[in-house]
């Protein structure tokens, strides 16, 4: 063997602990279990070694795990991506690092003409098993090239999978459900999100792709929030309920493959939906889950329109204010639920 | 010293079924197409056949190839079967792809063909993946990653060849120079006297050869994979051929003169590589006969299989997108 074998600790047994850690520590207790587990799983990406990661998500995990499996590359993302391909088609289990998920575009053939298709077009001979994991979103001031919220793109290419953790527990359970699926699936990951907290359950845990979460239930309206904005809509939440609105919040968490049954359950109960994503609002993740609600039996139940709330259809600019007037805050989560509820 | 193909009877034999194979094979798609037999739209590498088997040759069974849109070649070369592929080609369910791909998308795990490609220069840094792959899962698993000239200019081919030469895996970027990207002559795209000068700025071997030649192309990649096996990394090969038939069909040849096409004609690998075996004694003129009726036959009834094999359906489309 030619892999610089450092011992990993075996992946501890899920025990139903939970322990408070961040986002991004999360996100690395996946990796280190997953490479505990399987000796062909490995992340490639530029800087992911003893940089640790452009957002310190890979952390110290050369260290543990050799640069062999934690392995740096040049800058050249089409190769990186492409080079995943071809070690997933050939028995490997890559999770590729895009240092921002807005590089994803010098990477797009192969992950929209290669990744994604190769299963489908070869017959169903070749199986890719890839992650791609990308932090995506704005909040940092870096501006339109390193900003974007580009799920949309990928749910439209039949063949990915596209998860967005919203919470550290589904930051370490999606990624590791993700490592398991034998198809290619985009992670992105929210950068404002890296250095929050949450319980995470310890050990080696799985929540799995294709199951929405409902984290507040209530009877006035439905939420629906992805990424950044499901923690934006649960603050909202609780000024809504000081104000005796209750709602229910959906985090559909993985958008491709979707739970509608959870989505058209959860807005038929309260018969008003509000839809909320931080990406440009013109053919959004959004526009999906409206149509699919209008298309439902769902549609009988509503008391007022489907209400969208999402990112301006402009890119990412640099000011604080100007930026943070771009995409839906807390404050217009709960304008916007207000005015659906009194209104209607 | 390699062998010496054409004086060996096995090796001359083989390689010689494998370029008639190729060649009748294409023949063969061009008449269906022809005849509006056959659907969609296809590339062929009539001309280009030493290529593939030469190269082929120097590689075993669980080698890894990655192909292009012109991957007939390749994939006859590598080992697959002509039923499953002409199967592909007539739409079949009992096609490689079950008539999902068509031409441009053949692969055959079974004999290391991770697929031919739609993208150019897509294949090259797959073919970087999979060598990284058997770096680490520890294989002695070489990778060849066929490509044109025309991917010369993608910017995939750079990164592939870059990550391979960083990590120094075993893989040979083997460049089909057939002189045109669709039409764009190859002599005015790069500023190099030959494309395997380019090889250095990588840090990596290159070299220039006949790729009219069997014995040409086997030395060099036989050289390459030896290299590579043993942990001596990447290596570029450029094998000169011309394709003699247009790129695809919508090609009306304006770009180049019927006396550039003749002179290549003159040069065509399969009479030259029989005449070498005849001069060598490695094959008889009745070997030589014998080989060529025998593909003939074979492709005869490769197409009638494939022919009488049931329409791919469309009763799972919708489940076939995810592996499960």
């Amino acid at each position: 063997m030619t892999i610089e074998t450092t011992a990993v600790q075996a992946a501890a047994p899920a025990t139903g602990e939970t322990v408070t850690m961040t986002y991004s520590e999360a996100v690395r207790d996946a990796l280190r279990i997953a490479m505990a587990q399987d000796p062909n799983v490995f992340i490639m990406g530029e800087d992911v070694g003893t940089y640790g990661g452009a957002f310190g998500v890979t952390g110290e995990l050369i260290n543990e795990i050799g640069p062999d499996r934690v392995r740096d590359t040049t800058i050249s993302e089409l190769g990186i991506m492409g080079a995943g391909v071809g070690a997933a088609m050939t028995g490997m289990r890559p999770i590729v690092e895009i240092q921002f998920s807005d590089f994803t575009a010098q990477a797009m053939d192969q992950i929209a003409n290669q990744a994604a298709k190769i299963h489908f077009m070869l017959g169903g001979a070749v199986n890719v098993p890839m992650v791609i994991r990308a932090p995506g979103g704005s909040g940092t001031g870096a501006a339109a090239q390193h900003s974007q919220s580009l799920e949309a793109w990928f749910v439209h290419i039949p063949g990915l999978k596209v998860v967005m953790p919203a919470t550290a527990d589904d930051a370490k359970g999606l990624l590791l459900s993700a490592i398991d699926d034998p198809n290619p699936v985009m992670v992105i990951e929210h950068k404002l999100l890296y250095k929050t907290s949450g319980e995470v359950r310890t050990g080696d845990i799985r929540t799995p792709l294709g199951v929405a979460a409902v984290p507040r239930e209530g009877k006035d309206l439905t939420i629906i929030a992805t990424g950044v904005e499901v923690s934006r809509a649960l603050e909202a939440a609780e000024i809504l309920a000081a104000d005796g609105i209750e709602a229910t919040v959906v985090d559909p968490r993985t958008l491709k493959p979707l739970d509608s049954d959870t989505i058209l359950r959860t807005v038929k109960a309260t018969g008003r939906v509000l839809l909320v994503q931080e990406a440009v609002r013109t053919l959004g993740f959004m526009s999906e889950v409206s149509a699919i609600i209008s298309e439902s039996d769902a549609f009988g139940y509503l008391r007022a329109p489907i209400k969208r709330l999402a990112g301006l259809d402009i890119p990412i600019p640099y000011a604080p204010k100007l930026e943070r007037a771009s995409v839906p805050q807390v404050e217009d989560i709960v304008a916007a639920a207000t005015d659906l509820v009194r209104k209607w | 010293m390699n062998t010496q193909i054409v004086a060996n009877r096995e090796l001359a034999a083989s390689s010689l079924a494998t370029m008639w194979k190729i060649r009748r094979f294409e023949e063969a798609v061009e008449d269906l197409y022809g005849r509006g037999l056959m659907h969609g739209t296809m590339h062929l590498s009539i001309g280009q056949e030493a290529v593939p088997t030469g190269a082929c040759l120097a590689l075993n069974q669980d080698d890894y190839i990655t192909s292009t849109h012109r991957g007939h070649g390749h994939c006859i070369a590598k080992g697959a079967d002509m039923e499953r592929m002409m199967a592909e080609l007539l739409a079949k369910e009992t096609g490689y792809c079950r008539g999902r791909g068509g031409s441009m998308h053949i692969a055959d795990t079974a004999t290391g063909n991770l697929g031919a490609n739609g993208i150019v220069a897509g294949g090259v840094p797959i073919a970087t993946g999979a060598a990284l792959s058997a770096k680490m899962r520890g294989t002695k698993q070489v990778a060849v990653s066929f490509h044109g000239d025309g991917a010369m200019g993608e910017g995939a081919w750079h990164e592939g060849v870059v990550l391979a030469a960083m990590w120094q895996l075993p893989v040979v970027f083997l460049c089909e120079n057939n002189l045109y990207g669709m039409s764009m002559s190859s002599e005015k795209a790069f500023n190099l006297e030959q494309l395997s000068d380019r090889a250095k700025g990588y840090g990596i071997p290159g070299v220039t050869v006949d790729g009219n030649d069997v014995q040409a192309v086997y030395d060099a990649t036989k050289e390459a994979v030896d290299r590579a096996r043993a942990g001596g990394g990447p290596t570029f090969i450029e094998a000169k051929t011309y394709r003699w038939r247009g790129h695809s069909k919508s090609d009306k040849n304006l770009y180049r003169t019927r006396d550039e096409i003749d002179e290549w004609r003159g040069k065509d690998p399969i009479p030259l590589f029989e005449a070498q075996a005849l001069a060598a004694g490695g094959l008889t003129q009745a070997d030589i006969d014998s080989v060529r009726d025998n593909v003939r036959t074979e492709l005869r009834s490769a197409v009638q299989r494939a022919n009488a094999a049931p329409d791919a359906t469309a009763d799972d489309l919708l489940s076939a997108v995810y592996a499960r």
